[in-house]
């Protein structure tokens, strides 16, 4: 039977993994290279690795650091942040990551996923949306790392990415990251109910419980976390423990 | 040993040859026939869309190599697919070194296509698998697949049976990522370096 991943995510500045509270606020968390190997060995079932500062100041993303990650890998890798063109994704490819993850590029020009889903194939393009709750108005889309309202509605945009070619969604809700209080249950569950292809929880994390109802509740694919991970307060196996014991299919 | 990666610009190869780094053995990536024919072992790695890859293949003059290759070769997810006979996937004619047709996965709600993630193996028929159990975990991530027939050397469920992994001769493949399944995708390939 299929299972659902959990995937600890690397936010990475200036070679070091670090954490913020709403996308603000970072601290650092460690060596991302011991990180992943680590977690691999704890029995994560894929990585996302996030240049944050690739796209604000507009440089590409380390692709040493990513080979280096890579190397210690035996399971999937996504790497994402500043990937704006074809030459982009290769070089990440070339150095290991087994998928790329795309975000303001795709909003800026979406054309640019059904030319990488072409070129790519679907199975290693991953749309990233940043999605931000703004009463009345809903669930909008927010790019340039957070710091830009597009005021797309999250479900019309993810599904458009998925359309075009997109083979997963990464929905990160900005208005639950970093807080621990859950995941974002309502719009994590419209866009997994929405689009055809895997839907990737993140945001919000702060017990196990949160995994439970991210999957039972909201139809996701894999949960994500972050800090709960790199600073020990979950572990990765007794979490897979407590969401066998619920019922939810997982890989131990 | 002379294991050749076969580069037909085919997606993650680069994670094929970190993953025989990590079992200690030195790899050659290469589109070279006489390199290829050469070689104690094959590995052909893929992702991406079957019909561009035939393409490329043709381009290189592979397609018609790769047939007549006699040493144990390992084909890897779209490496898999395309040595069937067609794939629904652009209408493409493969190599044909294995009977079956590539297929789409129907449209069955609650299994989102691409099949993506953890699935566990079933029906372990073959050498490969020596030290696996029925029930383990690899890493699939595909949309189209292989029916059950014949040359079906393991089986996952999504929610119909597919290949998992097919056998012809010397011609493994397997439909999931070996290089991206953790301690059992590393016995795989220990396995078929072994053949």
């Amino acid at each position: 039977m299929l299972t659902k991943r959990i995937i600890p995510c690397l936010d990475v500045k200036d070679g070091r993994t670090v954490k913020g509270v709403r996308f603000e606020g970072l601290r650092d968390a460690g060596d991302p290279v011991a990180l992943a190997s680590r977690y691999a060995r704890e029995g994560a079932d894929e990585l996302v690795f996030l240049d944050i500062t690739a796209t604000n100041q507009k440089r590409a993303t380390l692709v040493a650091l990513v080979r280096d990650v890579a190397r210690e890998l035996d399971i999937p890798f996504t790497v994402g942040g500043g990937i704006g063109t074809v030459q982009d994704v290769e070089a990440l490819l070339m150095n290991g990551a087994d998928k790329v993850s795309i975000n303001s590029a795709a909003l800026a020009r979406p054309a640019l996923i059904d030319e990488l889903a072409r070129r790519f194939g679907s199975q290693c393009i991953v749309v990233a949306a940043d999605a931000r709750y703004h009463a009345p108005d809903g669930w909008q889309i927010y790019t340039r790392a957070g710091t830009h309202n597009t005021a797309l509605d999250a479900v019309h945009w993810c599904r458009e990415a998925a359309d075009r070619g997109a083979g997963e969604i990464l929905l990160t809700s900005m208005s639950n990251d970093g807080t621990k209080d859950g995941f974002a249950l309502d719009i994590t569950g419209a866009v997994s109910r929405a689009v055809g292809v895997p839907v990737v929880a993140s945001g919000g994390a702060g017990s196990k419980q949160d995994f439970t109802n991210v999957f039972q509740q909201a139809d996701a694919d894999a949960g994500l976390a972050a800090s709960i991970f790199h600073f020990g307060e979950i572990g990765i196996r007794e979490l897979k423990e407590h969401l066998r014991q619920d019922g939810i299919p997982v890989r131990l | 040993m002379e294991i050749a990666v076969i580069d037909y610009k085919g997606g993650n190869v680069q994670s094929v040859l970190f993953a025989l780094d990590r079992l200690g053995v030195r790899a050659t990536l290469t589109a070279d026939p006489e390199a290829i024919r050469r070689a104690d072992k094959i590995l052909f790695p893929g992702e991406g869309e079957a019909a561009s890859a035939m393409q490329e293949l043709r381009a290189q003059g592979l397609d018609q190599l790769l047939p007549t290759l006699t040493q144990p070769f390992l084909g890897i997810c779209l490496g898999m697919q395309l040595l069937g006979q067609h794939s629904e996937e652009n209408n493409a004619d493969l190599l044909g070194i294995l009977p079956f047709d590539v297929v789409r996965f129907p449209t069955t709600p609650g299994f989102k296509v691409p099949h993506m993630g953890w699935n566990t193996l079933q029906q372990l028929r073959s050498p490969l698998f020596a030290g696996l159990r029925e029930e383990d975990y690899v890493y699939f991530v595909h949309s189209y697949y292989a029916p059950v027939g014949e040359y079906t050397i393991a089986e996952a469920a999504y929610p119909i049976s597919f290949s998992a992994a097919v056998q012809h001769k010397n011609f493994y493949a397997v439909q999931f990522h070996t290089e991206k399944s953790g301690p059992v995708g590393n016995r795989i390939l220990e396995n078929f370096l072994k053949m």
